[in-house]
């Protein structure tokens, strides 16, 4: 977006293939394709990505690595290229292993990083490596664009009769720099190596890690658990020197004969509670084996969040009591996909009007229609049943479930709920009318029938028990 | 024994008994359900908090509990705080709960694997403190089970409602068994009144309070909850004679 304009900022090979460039309007490029896929750019995410690129690099091939935002990365791959038998294996590994998982990319080697940056965007030669000789003739022939230098001062070059670096590099520098400032003589001497150009590395996040060894291996489970304690204790200061909440705990066990126990333990919110975290890690060290005796206990940080302080009173309305501690015990105890909340769908098929959301989510904005009756229990799958109804659109006079012949008294439908064919063509013409009926024993059931009643089209024409109402 | 002034002895002497007797006579005060047909049989005018309660469905909602729980959610919606309902089917129907006035948000579901794991997830709730009330579906309920639950309510206050619920109609026999629980009841759906259209009215339950710690059982027939969770007495009963209720009554049963 850049004014009121909508501009394209991205888009991939399929759609430059048929004419759409960055830069175009959003109008411009639908007039041209109609059905066009049009998504937000989302520039911080972006830079989130290309950060955790640089970190996965860093890890594979060099210690020193920048992201160059937009959309470049800068490797020092001085001495380090060895690993994958000279700088052509780095390069073939690294386009190889982004395009595995889909990510097209150019890759250049270059002696100086302004020549790699011009190479990659605007040389021919997808993945190429420059020998130092061969660098001037190598860049000299890119358009002056690929230098680092402002759109406008391009352009205006570009008007003077300056096209490519070459012919940039020919001019005398005193007049360049008279009219242009030093912009353009530096990023030639950048390019050609006559300029140093330093770049900050990135450096990966390490994880936060506490580890305490021992002279004499221990074994009781009541030292297991005091050095867990104190370990917790240590891991809660480094926590709040770095202002971070733990969201997974790893507590490892390294045997004396050289085998690890591991207790893995999440937390729904962060949190540095010392008694917390004991407690989780304490219930499960009865999963571990100490076999001989351990010799080295580390615990670790994975997965760690933002947690800063908040301010409590004690005037006013009592505070909300907080159930995570909860939440945390009995999701590591019976398995954390077995907690859950119910939030509202925007469906009128019952069984999708409902998912499970993570039990410390935030509050939910739907709420079900409070109009219709509802079961209070409701069957996983429709128990078919044997009626008798009168057709189109009447409720049964009886039906037959688990066996046993139920006379309907009363009842109250049809509720008629559509297919949503806007998810799958089989449910196109489908229909349900759901009806709440009530035996003479004073039961209610929710039945429905698979179809309007007059047309096959609509379903079966079955009847089915779905739920049973209080 | 007519009070007469204050009497210091027996003050000191109640103060000492309650002592005694601990956490068993620690009133976390009480939750009427509005009714003053019911809350008059219960002790402190309500249902206890802090206490365990048992409910369970009668003739087939022993098996599908679908009124025990919908009785319970209505009790629930006039609770303040997150609400742990531990269950071991899965076929609870949200919207129902929240058309009877317990919102989704404030639910949080256990779907346990087990009776065992069921239980030790329900105390652990009640022992927690920061919940405004405890559900479990079980099925089996020992006195010991039971007490341990009991004495975890009284802990913290939070109250506890065990939905007695089984595979089989005839295991439900097991209800006769002693618990500890505060209370007992037995919530059974029967024919809605009439209406001058055809349809199905309101819900019509018939309550039957088995069991009441210090008081005595009684029944009652009222309509299901409304969408704040509280029930009511049927039009055409509230205004009637006590012998014309009690008649229908037995009808209903």
């Amino acid at each position: 977006m850049e004014g009121q304009r909508r501009l394209l900022t991205a888009a991939n090979a399929a759609a430059r293939a048929i004419g759409l460039v960055p830069g175009m309007t959003v109008a411009q490029a639908q007039a041209l394709v109609p059905d066009l896929q049009i998504l937000d750019a989302e520039p911080d995410a972006d830079r989130a990505a290309l950060e955790k690129l640089a970190c996965w690099s860093l890890r594979r091939y060099a210690p020193t690595i920048s992201p160059d935002p937009p959309d470049g990365l800068m490797l020092d791959i001085t001495g380090a290229a060895h690993a994958f038998g000279g700088p052509e294996g780095v390069l073939r590994d690294l386009v190889q292993r982004l395009a595995e998982v889909g990510t097209a990319a150019r890759a250049v080697c270059a002696p100086t990083y302004g020549a790699a940056h011009a190479l990659a965007r605007y040389g021919a030669d997808p993945a190429r490596v420059v020998d130092p000789l061969d660098l001037k003739a190598a860049i000299g022939a890119l358009p002056i664009a690929a230098l680092r230098l402002d759109v406008n001062m391009v352009l205006t070059l570009g008007r003077l009769g300056l096209e490519t670096i070459a012919d940039l590099e020919a001019m005398p520098r005193a007049s360049l720099a008279l009219r242009f400032g030093s912009a353009p003589g530096q990023r030639l001497d950048q390019a050609f190596g006559r300029a140093a150009e330093p770049f900050e590395p990135i450096q990966p996040p390490e994880p936060i890690t506490v580890e305490r060894r021992f002279a004499e291996p221990i074994g009781a489970p009541e030292t297991l658990a005091r050095y867990t304690g104190k370990l917790v204790d240590e891991l809660a200061r480094r926590l709040e020197e770095e202002g971070v909440g733990a969201r997974r705990l790893d507590l490892s066990f390294h045997r004396v004969d050289n085998r690890i126990e591991a207790i893995r333990a999440g937390l729904a919110k962060p949190s540095r509670d010392r008694r917390q975290m004991t407690r989780l890690l304490c219930a499960r060290l009865e999963t571990i084996d100490p076999g001989f005796g351990v010799e080295r206990m580390q615990l670790t940080v994975p997965a760690a969040e933002p947690l800063t302080y908040h301010m409590v009173s004690n005037l006013g309305e009592a505070p909300v009591p907080d159930v995570a501690a909860l939440v945390d015990l009995l999701g590591n105890r019976i398995g954390e996909g077995r907690l859950f909340r119910v939030a509202a769908r925007e469906s009128d098929i019952p069984e999708r009007s409902v998912a499970r959301i993570a039990p410390m989510s935030e509050s939910t904005e739907i709420r079900w229609p409070a109009a219709w009756p509802r079961p209070t229990r409701l069957f996983a799958r429709p128990e078919p049943v044997d009626t008798m109804a009168l057709l189109p659109d009447h409720p049964p006079v009886h039906f037959v479930w688990r066996g046993v012949r139920r006379r309907v008294t009363r009842a109250d439908g049809p509720e008629r709920i559509y297919g949503e064919w806007h998810l799958s063509d089989a449910e196109f013409l489908g229909v349900r009318d759901y009806f709440q009926v009530e035996d003479e024993t004073g039961a209610r059931y929710w039945l429905f029938r698979n179809g309007d009643g007059m047309d096959s089209a609509t379903g079966g024409q079955g009847w089915f028990l779905h739920g049973l109402f209080a | 024994m007519t009070e007469r002034g204050p009497r210091p002895h027996l003050t000191t002497l109640r103060a000492r008994i309650a002592r005694i007797e601990g956490a068993e006579r620690r009133s976390s005060g009480t939750l009427p359900f509005g009714l003053d047909a019911i809350d008059r049989r219960l002790p402190g005018g309500g249902l206890a908090l802090g206490a365990l309660h048992e409910v369970a469905g009668g003739a087939q909602g022993a098996t599908d509990a679908a009124a025990a729980a919908l009785f319970t959610a209505g009790i629930l919606a006039r609770v303040k705080g997150k609400i742990l309902w531990c269950m071991t089917q899965s076929d609870l129907f949200a919207p129902a709960l929240a058309l009877a006035g317990l919102d989704p948000d404030r639910v949080i579901y256990v779907e346990a694997r087990d009776e065992t794991s069921l239980l030790s997830c329900f105390e652990e709730g009640l022992r927690h403190g920061g919940l405004g009330g405890v559900v479990a579906e079980a099925a089996r309920l020992s006195m010991t089970a039971s007490r341990r639950l009991q004495l975890a309510a009284e802990s913290t206050g939070t109250i506890g409602i065990a939905i007695r619920r089984w595979r089989r109609t005839a295991e439900a026999s097991d209800f006769g068994q002693p618990t500890a629980a505060a209370t007992r009841w037995r919530v059974t759906s029967v024919p809605t009144a009439p209406l001058p259209v055809p349809g199905v009215g309101r819900p019509r339950w018939f309550v039957e309070l088995i069991r009441c710690r210090a008081g005595e059982s009684a029944d009652f027939l009222v309509e299901g909850c409304d969408a704040t969770g509280h029930l009511a007495l049927p039009a055409d009963l509230a205004d009637r004679s006590a012998a014309s209720q009690a008649w229908l009554q037995r009808a209903a049963s």
